[in-house]
């Protein structure tokens, strides 16, 4: 389980995360969402030691965050972040191969390859897998570092905007994928993402932040809803069942 | 009212320029010259005054330029290999006419400097990686190469000593007859204040200006020849002034913003009101000897630059 | 396989040169050409791998194809420490003075000077490594101007000494240095093998790195020590070559093709050998020693990296 306690960050005078606390359902997909601005990265990005917070504290599996080895945590927790511009040449096979390397430290044995190639199938890469990552689409290159994610196999999947520069077909295969890992493996998945409807449809929690605190949380069907949307977004929104899907119109 | 105070500063620093050295000329002197006095003034003092004066405001709006061009508060002569460049040229126009008139090395140094400087903007351009800390990492690294190729031929002809007192800055060999074509530099400033509004648009690119009806390649171009002058000019009579170009514009932009038309009267009388400051300082810290313009400048700019790096990484 | 494969043809290259530059024109005065040959090419290989390695580690570090460690500023101080020494003793205490002393002396006042930096840069948090280098930068030039007001000052006999300083050469190795060096670059060396593995993780970028479970900021921290002392020792060693890490690195790359550490710094390491023994041929064959290897290699590489600029790196 993952738990927030209190964490804070400044940037200069401005608070870009403030006095925020979470717990984060295990076995289920949690989407960050709120305005531009709100702080759901910067929040992603302490919970998983990227950056370091200014003040509270982070306990996975009732372990504050520094109490970890790096290495070990990196057997619990992946995060992928939306920029990933490296200038290595490097195949797809590579990349996730590198997936392994909190638990080969570079020595790939047998079962590190069946990692990385179940990875590589579980995001329909195998076809391509020897080509180089300059040569890759942009969808294509975002299935490939979540096929590192993967392979790095850990229980809790951090994802800052997976859906960043994919069109809609690529959108829903990834959000697909992300759902069957919760099922199928029990994973725990928390996500930033912009496409309200997505959130909707895909996930099962919901924190809303805004101006760097959480302003709402809750399951899906509570945070979809006109009235705590409009505190959120500070616009109208128009809820409509569709198929069993909650779909939210904003197009005034 | 800033002006004001820096108008102020200016004047008390220019007349201490003046009385400061080893003969002593006290301002009463002024009354009752003798000859020989007279002759320090004006063979000395004066020049060496007017040359701070027109050097210090030279530099500095000539880094306000490039920094307004290029769209990088960390370009400037130092750092992109203008200096250097200019400093090849003076070094080949020795080694091609024996002895060569200044005019001629100016000339030289002039072309050489402002290939450098193209070639510099022509590798900006190209530059996919624009992190602004880049920028000035790529140029003080052509600048390197373009010095060890300068300190090629030096080796072969014998040149190096010769050349380190090139490279530093120093006010005192500035007399009577060595620094008059420093005056070269006032009109080309002039024309550099009537294309300032047009220097800002091309800054913001390409697209920018052309939407505005503007020229961009023309523009660019102007700016950088008015770079490649000046700098030559500078290196020729006075000799390097790292810094110069990249500190006084940053301060002022701090309080003057970003508008060339208003904040390049500021960079100028700023820009002498440093050089003047560490002349002086130089002249008296070891006194009756002098550590050369170019390493005060140097010591001073250096942590001063280092401040500003580390005060704007606050708001980064 | 196929990188083996390259690695062995760069091997028999670089070993053909160094045979070829230790047998020609021998004129059969073995006893006296060996040793002396042989003392040239083990300080050619000795500063090769210790500039090829660190470049190598910084260009991963920084995730940066065309930025040399030398950029910190240790070239500039390097020379201020020559300049130095001259200006405050003189010639005469100068070339009394031990070699060893001198060496240690410029050695430890530069990895200092990188550990001052280092410590100074890292205790901000969210440092940009770029900033560091600028820093680095800012101080070289600083130092520059403090040895050029000296250079200006000094006597010009004496200062033929300093000028003597300012371009690498491996004709005169001080075969005491030589030995300090080896076992210098070898304990750092050592001490590098430790966080080899993490080289390849590094180049995906801090973030990737961090979430690969390693320990970033400690991990670069040591490694840039690492480059810190080798290219301290090299340059203490031999001169400042600024242009060879480069040259080196950015070929090593192109021809190498991979990602793989492993691979890549014994590929840059024997290219250099070649770079250097090839460069060393041509000082000694072609220009007859009216130029030194250093200028060459400058020159060379400069270009190089002009070109690396125009063509648009990938950085």
């Amino acid at each position: 389980m993952i738990e927030v306690r209190g964490i804070s960050k400044q940037y200069g005078n401005k608070n870009v995360v403030e006095n925020v606390s979470l717990q984060i359902p295990t076995g289920k997909i949690t989407s960050f969402i709120g305005p531009n601005g709100a702080g759901k990265s910067t929040v992603l990005s302490m919970m998983s030691r990227l950056i370091k917070m200014d003040q509270g504290e982070v306990f996975i599996e009732g372990r504050e965050l520094s109490k970890w080895n790096s290495n070990d945590l990196a057997k619990k927790i992946s995060i992928l972040k939306q920029s990933n511009h490296i200038n290595v040449r490097l195949s797809i096979k590579d990349l996730v191969s590198f997936g392994r390397f909190p638990y080969s430290q570079g020595n790939l044995t047998k079962e590190d390859w069946k990692y990385v190639e179940e990875a590589i199938a579980y995001m329909e890469l195998t076809d391509i897998q020897d080509k180089y990552l300059d040569q890759l689409s942009g969808g294509q290159r975002q299935r490939a570092y979540l096929a590192m994610v993967l392979a790095q196999n850990t229980e809790y999947i951090l994802l800052d905007e997976p859906l960043n520069n994919l069109d809609m077909k690529h959108s829903v295969q990834i959000m697909k994928v992300l759902q069957k890992l919760v099922r199928e493996w029990n994973k725990t998945i928390i996500i930033v993402i912009h496409d309200i409807n997505f959130a909707s449809c895909y996930s099962d929690y919901i924190v809303a932040l805004k101006d760097g605190k959480v302003i709402k949380e809750g399951t899906t069907d509570e945070i979809i809803d006109p009235t705590v949307l409009k505190e959120i977004y500070e616009m109208d929104f128009e809820i409509h069942n569709i198929n069993g899907n909650q779909i939210c119109v904003y197009f005034t | 009212m800033k002006t004001r105070y820096l108008l102020l500063a200016f004047l008390i620093l220019s007349v201490t320029s003046v009385f400061v050295g080893v003969k002593d000329i006290s301002p009463l002197d002024l009354f009752h010259l003798s000859d020989e006095k007279l002759q320090i003034l004006l063979v000395s003092r004066l020049p060496r005054l007017i040359s701070i004066i027109i050097a210090g405001m030279s530099m500095s709006v000539v880094g306000l330029i490039m920094q307004q061009l290029s769209r990088n508060k960390f370009v400037s002569p130092t750092t992109a290999g203008t200096m250097d460049s200019a400093r090849f040229g003076i070094l080949i126009s020795m080694l091609l006419f024996t002895s060569a008139s200044p005019l001629q090395k100016m000339l030289v140094a002039f072309v050489f400097a402002l290939l450098g400087t193209f070639i510099f903007m022509k590798i900006l351009e190209r530059v996919k990686y624009k992190d602004p800390i880049f920028i000035p990492l790529v140029g003080l690294m052509f600048g390197n190469i373009v010095s060890s190729a300068t300190t090629f031929f030096a080796y072969k002809y014998d040149l190096i000593q010769n050349m380190s007192a090139w490279l530093q800055g120093d006010f005192s060999v500035i007399m009577k007859g060595r620094y008059e074509m420093l005056y070269i530099s006032i009109p080309i400033l002039i024309v550099a204040y009537l294309y300032a509004n047009k220097f800002t648009i091309a800054g913001m690119g390409e697209e920018f200006s052309t939407n505005l009806g503007l020229n961009h390649k023309k523009i660019v171009n102007i700016g950088l020849t008015i770079v490649a002058l000046v700098s030559a000019l500078v290196v020729l009579t006075v000799g390097m002034l790292p810094f110069l170009g990249l500190i006084i514009p940053n301060i002022v932009s701090i309080y003057q913003g970003d508008n060339l038309k208003k904040s390049l009267p500021h960079t100028a009388l700023l820009g002498v009101v440093f050089v003047l400051f560490c002349d002086i300082l130089g002249r008296v810290i070891i006194y009756p000897y002098e550590v050369s313009i170019g390493l005060t400048v140097g010591v001073l700019g250096s942590g001063i630059f280092l401040y500003m790096l580390m005060r704007g990484r606050a708001y980064a | 396989m196929h990188n083996k494969a390259k690695l062995g043809t760069l091997s028999i290259l670089a070993i053909l040169l160094v045979v070829f530059y230790m047998v020609i024109d021998a004129g059969g005065n073995w006893d006296y050409i060996l040793p002396r040959r042989g003392k040239k090419i083990f300080a050619i290989i000795l500063t090769g791998a210790a500039i090829s390695l660190s470049t190598m580690v910084f260009q991963t570090v920084t995730n940066n194809r065309i930025l040399t460690p030398s950029i910190i500023g240790l070239d500039s101080l390097y020379m201020l420490i020559q300049t130095g020494f001259l200006f405050v003793m003189g010639a005469t205490t100068l070339t009394m003075m031990s070699k060893n002393v001198g060496f240690v002396i410029s050695v430890g006042l530069m990895v200092l000077f990188a550990l001052l930096l280092y410590h100074f840069m890292f205790k901000r948090e969210g440092q940009n490594i770029y900033y560091l280098l600028l820093v680095g930068l800012i101080f070289g030039t600083l130092f520059q101007s403090i040895s050029t007001f000296m250079q200006v000052l000094i006597d010009p006999n004496e200062f033929l000494l300093v000028q003597d300083k300012m371009f690498a050469s491996f004709n005169n190795v001080n075969t005491d240095l030589l030995l300090l060096s080896v076992a210098g670059i070898i304990a750092v060396t050592l001490y590098f093998m430790r966080f080899a593995k993490y080289l390849d993780i590094l180049s995906l970028g801090r973030e990737q790195a961090v979430n690969l479970g390693v320990n970033y900021d400690y991990v670069v921290k040591r490694l840039l020590i690492i480059v810190a002392i080798l290219i301290s020792i090299a340059t203490a060693l031999v001169g400042p070559i600024t242009f060879l890490g480069i040259l080196v690195a950015n070929v090593t790359h192109e021809f190498m093709k991979t990602y793989r550490h492993s691979s890549l710094i014994f590929g840059s390491i024997l290219i250099s050998v070649i770079a250097l023994v090839g460069g060393q041929l041509l000082v000694e064959r072609v220009f007859t020693f009216s130029t030194t290897l250093s200028v060459i290699i400058n020159f060379v590489g400069g270009v190089y990296f002009i070109y690396l600029l125009l063509k648009g790196n990938k950085a």
